[in-house]
């Protein structure tokens, strides 16, 4: 599988712009505060998706013409609206709005296809049903470049509607469906170890009937080969992206107080200055 | 869809057959109006009688296995890339398991899925309470954007199924009664999703029945007639969006007035409808006639109808005795 450098550079670059966008929501949120630790986990897995992946244009008449997305796990929203205003669909001012009163933009994502959000998610354990609808309808369509992408979280894997959703989409031969799996090995109030054991993801969604794949999540090459990767077998595939939480400033990285929590001022800069100037 | 379908002869057809085996003669009618229609069932084609429906139309009907959650979650998908949609299975699974799904998808995110819940009330009375549903009205009632219709018998099945397809929101239809469902139109009639309608027009006591309580109630009103009673008799069919103005009329001219339905007497048609009577200056009273948040040992559908007081008998008793005391 050839990967253009180019790509690479560039899925890099919104990656760094993304997480400014994360951490810049997030200040401004102040008081409120907000889900930093797993929106900077995905911020290279939604940076391939959106910068270079994924068949997403601003023009609202593709709006039926698009791949769709789901963030199942719903609350790592920054991410999304970050990645939407690099796409140019949210404007800069709007993004100032998060979380504020009358804002479009909440604490988990709510529907605007106009903006790109394709769903309300947040209830975990909900997306990959949505997608699994998605698919169907594709292939109903005969659309058969369209593709469906879902980010799932370690900690949604508890809920039982993830298991009857990963029963069905092979079930259905959804070769056009792809999970990731955001695997930071935490959830709300201490590790997946501590609040309830998923050991052995990979092989358990291998055993429903996916093409399942184990990769480094902030390792762009690996993401970009494993998501362009076309198997032929009718399955859908499962990516199972190792990351870290709160990944990309020190003080954050695999500290679970960032699951929830303000950003001040001062570490608002800190978290600017060591993510480097641009 | 094609006139032909609601003949004398096919109304008959539906009363002997019961509510769900309707629902799967109408959907091979349906598809014809519907040529994208997608019927999903969470392993229940047989019970929902759609047997022929999968055998004809495999390309319309996926099912998803015993998994309702999944079930709306597919139901919405497919609705949002322009499919019309109608998802079935057994009332509490169709509604409680899956709640949470119908909020977001459904209601919060305003997707138009026609779902239809199998068999609720009391019909299956002898399997328990697992199977009956007496809650699904209430639950469903406080989630936003959802229409909610109950029935009055087979044909209205089909109109319901109708309607909620050509809606913008998402319907719950619920089925009650078994076979040999008790007909109350015998000709085609104008349906439409919050307009109740008028059955017998009578004087002081107004009674609003929905599902099988409508037809209880008109052989009630043949025992009420003989003790110089005639209530009027209003078919109730939608629960949500309520028919306000029908309320408010029956608030001006009416002494008492009785609620019928096949649930809980919270949460549902007679709740809906204090709702409504509880804003106005002048106060009616209320006979509140259903189950009596209860779950109660078992028995044929006879058997618990008659535990409840929602047979014919019992409901003339019922509003003879509270018409006498006011």
């Amino acid at each position: 599988m050839d990967i253009n450098l180019t790509d690479i550079e560039k899925v890099k670059k919104f990656s760094k712009n993304l997480r400014k966008k994360i951490l810049l929501m997030a200040y401004t949120a102040g008081s409120s505060a907000a889900h930093i630790g797993g929106a900077l986990s995905i911020a290279e897995i939604m940076s391939v998706l959106y910068g270079a992946l994924m068949n997403f244009k601003k023009n609202p008449k593709e709006i039926d013409a698009r791949d769709r997305f789901i963030l199942s796990k719903g609350h790592a929203c920054l991410a999304l609206y970050g990645s939407l205003n690099l796409k140019g669909m949210i404007s800069d001012e709007e993004l100032l709005t998060f979380e504020k009163k009358d804002s479009s933009l909440l604490g988990h994502p709510v529907i605007s296809q106009e903006k790109g959000i394709e769903f309300s998610n947040g209830s975990l354990g909900m997306g990959l049903s949505l997608g699994i609808g998605t698919a169907i309808g594709f292939k109903k369509k005969n659309e058969i470049k369209r593709k469906v992408y879902v980010i799932i979280g370690d900690g949604e894997c508890n809920e039982g509607s993830i298991w009857e959703s990963a029963m069905a989409a092979p079930n259905f031969n959804l070769d056009n469906i792809v999970v990731i799996l955001d695997k930071n090995n935490f959830q709300q109030t201490g590790t997946n170890n501590e609040i309830m054991r998923n050991d052995s993801l990979k092989s358990k969604w291998e055993n429903f009937g996916w093409n399942c794949y184990e990769i480094d999540g902030h390792d762009v090459n690996q993401l970009l080969k494993v998501l362009k990767l076309n198997e032929n077998n009718n399955k859908p595939k499962f990516v199972l992206a190792n990351t870290i939480k709160g990944k990309g400033i020190d003080f954050t990285e695999n500290d679970n107080k960032w699951h929830h929590t303000i950003l001040t001022k001062s570490m608002y800069e800190e978290a600017l200055k060591q993510l480097g100037d641009e | 869809m094609n006139k032909n379908f609601f003949k004398d002869s096919n109304l008959k057809t539906f009363s002997r057959i019961g509510s769900r085996a309707t629902f799967g003669m109408a959907s091979l009618e349906l598809i014809k109006d519907y040529p994208n229609l997608n019927i999903i069932t969470a392993d229940v084609s047989t019970s929902a009688g759609l047997d022929k429906f999968k055998k004809n139309y495999p390309e319309n009907y996926i099912d998803v296995g015993i998994a309702e959650q999944n079930m709306i979650g597919i139901a919405t998908g497919l609705a949002n890339e322009g499919f019309p949609v109608i998802t079935t299975t057994f009332a509490p699974f169709q509604t409680m398991r899956c709640c949470e799904q119908i909020k977001v998808n459904l209601g919060y995110m305003k997707k138009n899925v026609t779902m239809v819940g199998l068999a609720s009330g009391l019909v299956l009375g002898t399997l328990g309470y697992t199977h009956c549903c007496i809650e699904d009205i209430g639950v469903l009632r406080s989630i936003p954007n959802i229409n909610i219709i109950s029935p009055a018998d087979c044909f209205e099945t089909i109109k319901a199924v109708q309607s909620s397809l050509e809606n913008k929101l998402s319907t719950y239809i619920r089925l009650t009664g078994g076979a040999n469902n008790q007909q109350v139109y015998f000709k085609d009639y104008k349906f439409q999703i919050g307009k109740s309608i008028l059955i017998n027009k009578g004087k002081n006591v107004t009674i609003f029945a929905n599902g099988t309580m409508v037809h209880e109630s008109l052989i009630a009103l043949k025992i009420l007639k003989k003790k110089n009673i005639n209530p009027t008799i209003i078919n109730m069919h939608t629960i949500k969006p309520i028919d306000e103005k029908a309320i408010l009329l029956a608030c001006k001219n009416s002494k008492l007035i009785v609620t019928i339905e096949e649930h809980n007497v919270i949460g549902g048609l007679g709740s809906a409808v204090a709702e409504i009577i509880s804003r106005q200056k002048k106060q009616v009273k209320q006979l509140f006639i259903g189950i009596n948040d209860e779950y109660s040992k078992g028995g044929t559908y006879d058997d618990l109808k008659e535990k409840f007081g929602l047979n014919f008998k019992k409901i003339a008793l019922k509003i003879r005795k509270s018409y006498e005391q006011l």
